[in-house]
């Protein structure tokens, strides 16, 4: 058993970064954490700090001005962490691909594990992304 | 009179959804001064829009914001259409509003159960949000997307609502309606709410025409307006419903507006199934060649207060120029007399209680030289030319 596997194997802790998004995936991540899908039923929660956090849920495009501080937080998350990519925007610009203010792709600033694409992807979708990435290791 | 203390709130605060930044200047408990830093969202939406065409860009306005979701290409398919002056057919005026009434209630319960989680009832939070979710299943059903819909269309909508989908969307709101009294009369009766919410926050009359703020903001202080009755598009003037208003502009006002303005979306919706159930045409669209020469100008009623598009067209298949302003823009500036005097502790639910959306409002300023139209700000710049007027004054002054 890896260093990972023994991390992730129980209750993940979340928390959700919105670089530049248009409010889509962050009320559908939020959506994720009501009763209807209740993820926090296996012990999934938001926490407030990137510090006691085991997954780092990124939407949005990364922006000329967050950039910086999609690294900083990303340097302040305690390591091994897992950065999911919710939505097209963070895996590779969607719509917003064209803009004037766009800093590229989440992954030219910073590492990212699962990617789950949609706009804005269904919570069960964004349940199963992570449920994929944790059968793989 | 103590030192003056800086209390940051954001970007990245967990009571945020979005990237906002808030400095509050206080004095012990006190607020005394509050200042927005912007520009963390923009996304260049405007420019965007310039290099799509006329149909691509309700696609583009839809990701404006993901809770206002139709508002913006309804302000949008009301401006296009105004430039070649299109009438759509009944049936589609009809659709346009049962989806824009439907995105109305779920935004509504969206913020009822964030601000109840604000205060620290997690309790109305779970409830609202359990009970918004029918309301989106509908939505799939509808339109086949539980948020961002693709449903309209220049001349139309995308998607008709047979005779078998309004009969469900009935049925969900039968069962939504007793569910929306229990959580009124949760949120209405209770003594610690009351006295959490009445007082704070309040906005006279005068602030909201002070800062030209709009929707259910300015309707919780007495100001009678709303785009849907005001100037009347899709089916809204075929209908019977009331405008909601308050009287005493704080924040238990603006919940009480939001909370009762939900039974009139579900009046309209009724109404507007009945209609298109005896309606027997299955025209959803008119065909629109193309967009003449000319500037329209569309409004719209969102969630939170007028949406305002105002697009150019040159005759060409994409507009010269396309100008969005949202409601939050002109709503969020009130902060400035509603958090101002009152505590820390009731800043975040004063500033939750205008349903603030930044992904909405983000812009970016710049300055132009008007004689030779070039861009003449930076900060150094700017520095430079007021150290420069300081000199120019000393001059003068002879010091």
């Amino acid at each position: 058993m890896g260093l990972k596997d023994k991390f992730f194997k129980k209750s993940l802790w979340l928390f959700h970064l919105s670089a530049g998004s248009c409010n889509n995936c962050d009320i559908e991540i939020l959506d994720c954490l009501t009763p209807k899908f209740d993820v926090e039923r296996f012990g999934m929660k938001l926490v407030g700090s990137v510090r006691h956090a085991d997954v780092l849920l990124v939407t949005g495009i990364v922006t000329k001005k967050t950039k910086k501080r999609v690294l900083e937080i990303y340097e302040q998350a305690p390591k091994p962490i897992v950065v999911v990519a919710v939505g097209a925007c963070p895996c590779t610009g969607g719509i917003f691909a064209s803009s004037y203010n766009f800093a590229g792709p989440l992954d030219k600033v910073i590492p990212v594990d699962v990617y789950i694409p949609g706009c804005p992807p269904k919570p069960e979708a964004m349940l199963a992304g992570i449920v994929k990435f944790l059968n793989k290791k | 009179m103590g030192k003056k203390k800086i209390v940051p709130l954001g970007p990245y605060h967990p009571l945020l959804e979005e990237p906002e930044f808030f400095k509050l200047y206080c004095d012990g408990e006190i607020v005394k001064d509050i200042v927005w830093e912007t520009g963390y969202n923009h996304r260049g939406i405007e420019k965007i829009c310039q290099t799509k065409t006329f149909e691509q860009v309700f696609y583009v306005v839809e990701r404006i914001c993901g809770i206002c979701s139709t508002s913006h290409p309804f302000a949008y398919a009301n401006a296009v259409e105004s430039i070649p002056g299109v009438e759509i057919p009944l049936r589609a005026k009809y659709i346009r509003s049962i989806v824009g009434e439907l995105e109305r209630i779920h935004s509504h319960l969206l913020w009822v159960g964030l601000a109840g989680h604000f205060l620290g009832y997690n309790t109305v939070f779970m409830w609202a949000w359990k009970y918004r979710e029918p309301i989106l299943d509908m939505f799939e059903i509808i339109t086949g997307n539980r948020n961002s819909y693709a449903m309209f269309t220049i001349g139309g909508v995308r998607r008709d609502i047979s005779d078998e989908k309004a009969n469900q969307l009935k049925k969900v709101l039968e069962d939504f309606l007793p569910k929306l009294d229990l959580l009124v009369g949760a949120v209405m009766d209770d003594p610690v709410l009351h006295a959490r919410l009445k007082n704070v926050g309040t906005l006279t009359a005068e602030d909201i025409h002070d800062f030209g703020a709009v929707g259910p903001t300015a309707r919780a202080s007495g100001v009678d307006i709303d785009i849907r009755r005001d100037d009347p598009y899709a089916a809204y003037d075929l209908v019977d419903w009331n405008v909601i208003i308050a009287q005493a502009g704080d924040v238990f006002a603006k919940a009480e507006v939001r909370l009762l303005e939900m039974y009139e979306s579900a009046k309209i919706i009724q109404q507007c199934i009945e209609a298109l159930k005896k309606d027997n045409n299955d025209e959803i669209k008119v065909k629109v060649k193309d967009i003449p020469p000319g500037t329209g100008i569309g409004r719209a009623e969102a969630p939170r207060g007028e949406v305002f598009h105002y697009v150019k067209s040159d005759g060409g298949n994409s507009p010269v120029r396309h100008k969005i302003r949202a409601p939050s823009y002109t709503c969020i500036p009130t902060f400035r007399r509603s958090c101002v005097g009152g505590t820390i502790s009731d800043a975040a639910i004063c500033t939750a209680a205008v349903d603030p959306c930044y992904c909405c409002t983000e812009r970016m300023a710049q300055v132009y030289d008007h004689s030779t139209g070039k861009k003449i700000m930076n900060a150094a710049e700017l520095i430079k030319l007021s150290q420069a007027k300081t000199r120019e004054l000393r001059k003068k002054v002879k010091l």
